[in-house]
């Protein structure tokens, strides 16, 4: 897909060339589909490998073996978009297969498909929780391979709906929506048909102020460089930590320009900024970030993170002064973006990644520190208290099993990091990543992941503890994207957190997911079979920031359908973290938060309605500056219209929220 | 011998090699996937899956010697000859997988030498049966005849 914006601040993936065949970025593919398809073949077995290269020219593929793993990582670094899909082997001498599917998840953003003599359930279920798209039985037959650019298109399709999704969000169709996601991620052609017209009808059926999103396809804001310069002006007039797309589409006046279109802009801007800060922003930034706000929440998060910087530290694989700063970091507050920047820079330099020398150093240092703390929340996507954070990374582990051996969690950072570093430079990646294939679980990217991951806790808090500024659209953006990524981990550690603690927290958590989320979205890597939270994700921020509802969004009142159902979904991902699982709730579902908008904006509505509630619940939590600021501004809108508030969740009056398991 | 007389004596022996369980249908798609452009295309695979399973037959009967059995490489290389042989559809070589991954499980060296044993010695069987196909193949093409498709 084009993505105008898309390329201006995706550096992960050729944008477009992810989606599109040789025929160069374009969202069509080119007439022979699927002939011509790209596929790497990894497989250590010689047998094996001539075999399924056979049987793929076959079905008029084209095809690159590989008999390693590390050769293949490099032949696909290099060429990032030379490929279209992966498939590769589980036991391999030289490098796991689920290895190998996390890095070129979280790097190249490519299907992967797994494939084994093994059939044992565990083995699979490991591949699914890993992130393949499929997996394999050896002896391969033909016939299995001949579809496999199904997964493919619908990598594509998810990446072009959650863009789409921002105009289309729509109440009615909210029931549909949720099955079809499901489906659609699981696998079926079918699926995927049936739901791309329930999405449509939603759209369809949904607002008439969104000037063109009638179809999932919605035409594209391309965004050239003079509306992207009008763009960053505004946005730096805001102040990044205060760019809501409300605001900055007021500033820029454009047009025919809706809050959706803004509010995905700059979600890629943030990730994009993001990954510039890594480096410069680390050193300048520290001090500032630890300017203290103790709040409440951070205290809790604090002496997590104390805990599990002390773990980390004794691990050995946090080196003492990340540890300080990280420390810091978790007294200080969201300024801490740039502090947290620094250990993970730090870290970063140790282990040599060179991307984190920000090539662009923008020198905005708001901007930087806000990437940084997004940065921060990359790592470790949980923002929630101590204990769910304990718990999510728990999850996560398990969701996210690097290697899985006792540092699960660091890998998981370390995976976090990976990918957040991934998104900064080739080459850093491929250093980091090298490092992490020598197999030592301990090494330096862990502990870095793990500093990030500390730190995008801290950051999580400072978001949390304040009152909300920007509340709404942050904390549900962040919601979503958070609970997209980590539904899985949350499902059990999250339970709705009724106390408003806790949805702070869980604001904050959403809000790292979020910005794990962004990240993610622009490489797609990291969540490991997440694929629908990455939907979501991206679709989130558009919707967080509409909540239709009735509230006045006043420049997203177009959008706003989705806008309103993203408001419930964050309440609804609140409770509906500990449901969630990725089942493309949306809102109405129990679980419902991110969900929502993943599938289908359209479900959100039915919720928003009642999720008003939520909404003033929401301005309970909202971190201060979370890049969600859409989000929060809708939430925020969406609140005053709505004038309810609840006591925790806000739930309070809606049925459909009821669902959500609490 | 005529060409008919050896295009028949391939089809039976190609029949029987299926009857007996020695191949599968796994073996049947690489007949199918070897056309004009890949001629030669199962003799190649196969001659792989040879050399392959004998090097990994020699690593597990050097893992299955050592005074310290290192049971967990034994079981990557019985997963490993069990994908190979799956895949080239060599059926009884692969049945004799599941048990020897058991035998790795137990972490029993006698009954893993006893499945050891049993594995090498239907891989023997395979190859010489693969190999006389092959030969009978060879000479039906050296008499001028064409290879008759089994289905």
């Amino acid at each position: 897909m084009n993505l105008g914006v898309g390329s201006v601040v995706k550096t992960m993936s050729g944008a477009s060339c992810s989606v599109s065949w040789k025929s160069g970025g374009s969202d069509k593919v080119s007439d022979q589909f699927p002939a011509g398809l790209r596929v790497l073949v990894v497989d250590d077995d010689p047998t094996c490998l001539m075999i399924l290269e056979k049987m793929l020219r076959n079905c008029h593929y084209e095809v690159t073996k590989s008999n390693r793993a590390e050769h293949a990582l490099s032949m696909l670094r290099e060429n990032r978009n030379g490929f279209d899909i992966v498939i590769s082997d589980v036991h391999m001498p030289d490098m796991d297969g689920f290895k190998l599917l996390e890095h070129v998840g979280l790097e190249m953003d490519l299907p992967v498909i797994m494939m084994s003599a093994d059939d044992s359930k565990d083995v699979v279920m490991k591949g699914v929780t890993h992130g393949a798209c499929d997996y394999l039985i050896k002896p391969v037959r033909i016939e299995a391979l001949k579809n496999i650019w199904q997964h493919v298109i619908r990598k594509k399709k998810h990446e072009l709906k959650d863009k789409d999704f921002d105009q289309s969000t729509s109440v009615e169709d909210g029931d549909q929506q949720q099955k079809p996601p499901e489906d659609v991620d699981y696998s079926s052609s079918a699926n995927e048909g049936s739901w791309k017209s329930s999405k449509r009808r939603k759209e369809e059926d949904e607002t008439e102020e969104r000037d063109d999103l009638s179809t999932s396809k919605k035409p594209r804001v391309v965004w050239s460089v003079e509306l992207h310069q009008q763009f960053v002006q505004a946005v730096n007039q805001l102040g990044i930590d205060k760019a809501v797309p409300k605001k900055i589409l007021e500033l820029m006046n454009v047009p025919g320009l809706t809050r959706e279109n803004v509010a995905s802009h700059l979600q890629k801007y943030r990730l994009y900024l993001r990954r510039l800060s890594g480096v410069s922003q680390h050193q300048n930034g520290l001090n500032n970030s630890f300017m203290g706000h103790p709040e409440a929440t951070y205290g809790t998060m604090t002496s997590f993170n104390g805990l599990e910087l002390q773990a980390l530290a004794a691990t050995g694989q946090l080196p003492a002064q990340s540890l300080a700063t990280l420390q810091a970091a978790a007294l200080g507050r969201s300024a801490t973006k740039s502090a947290i920047s620094m250990p993970l820079v730090d870290q970063r330099n140790l282990f040599s990644f060179e991307n984190p020398k920000l090539r662009f150093s923008e020198g905005q240092q708001q901007l930087n520190n806000s990437n940084k703390q997004i940065n921060l929340l990359h790592g470790i996507p949980t923002t929630m208290e101590p204990k769910q954070l304990a718990d999510l990374h728990q999850s996560s582990q398990s969701f996210v099993a690097m290697n899985m051996q006792g540092n699960a969690r660091m890998q998981q950072n370390n995976a976090l990091l990976m990918h957040m570093s991934q998104q900064q430079q080739q080459s850093s990646r491929a250093q980091m990543l090298n490092e992490t294939n020598n197999g030592q679980v301990s090494r330096p990217p862990l502990s870095m992941s793990q500093p990030a991951a500390v730190l995008s806790r801290n950051s999580i808090v400072d978001n949390v503890r304040g009152p909300i500024y920007n509340p709404v659209s942050q904390t549900s953006s962040m919601v979503d994207f958070s609970l997209n990524q980590t539904t899985e981990l949350q499902n059990n550690s999250f339970p709705l957190v009724s106390s408003n603690s806790g949805m702070s927290t869980l604001t904050s958590k959403r809000l790292l997911l979020e910005e794990v989320n962004s990240d993610i979205k622009g490489s797609r890597g990291f969540p490991p079979g997440y694929d629908i939270f990455e939907e979501l994700q991206q679709q989130k921020t558009p919707d967080w920031g509409l909540p239709n509802i009735g509230s006045n969004f006043g420049a997203s009142d177009h959008s706003s359908i989705p806008g309103t159902l993203d408001v419930s979904p964050s309440m609804l991902v609140q409770q509906g973290i500990s449901s969630m699982k990725k089942n493309g709730l949306n809102g109405n579902s129990p679980i419902g938060g991110p969900q929502l908008n993943l599938f289908s904006g359209g479900n959100l509505l039915p919720v928003k309605a009642e999720q008003l509630p939520d909404t003033s619940y929401q301005n309970t939590f909202f971190p201060e500056q979370f890049g969600q600021d859409d989000l929060m501004s809708a939430l925020l809108k969406q609140q005053e219209s709505v004038g309810q508030v609840e006591t925790e969740f806000g739930f309070d009056g809606y049925s459909p929220l009821d669902n959500l398991p609490v | 011998m005529e060409v008919g007389q050896l295009q028949r004596s391939f089809v039976e022996y190609m029949a029987s090699l299926f009857r007996e369980g020695f191949l599968d249908a796994q073996f049947s798609q690489l007949q199918q996937l070897q056309d004009d452009s890949n001629p030669d295309f199962v003799v190649e695979v196969v001659s792989l899956f040879f050399e392959d399973s004998e090097r990994l037959l020699n690593d597990l009967t050097m893992a299955l010697d050592q005074p310290n059995v290192d049971f967990k490489q034994v079981d990557a290389h019985v997963h490993q000859l069990k994908g190979s042989s799956s895949s080239v559809g060599a059926q009884r070589v692969k049945n004799c997988c599941a048990p020897f991954r058991n035998c790795c499980e137990e972490q029993n060296t006698e009954t893993c030498l006893r499945c050891l044993q049993q594995i090498k010695q239907e891989y023997l069987l395979v190859k010489n049966k693969l190999q006389t196909l092959f030969e009978l193949e060879q000479q039906i093409v050296a008499a001028g005849g064409a290879i008759p498709m089994l289905q």
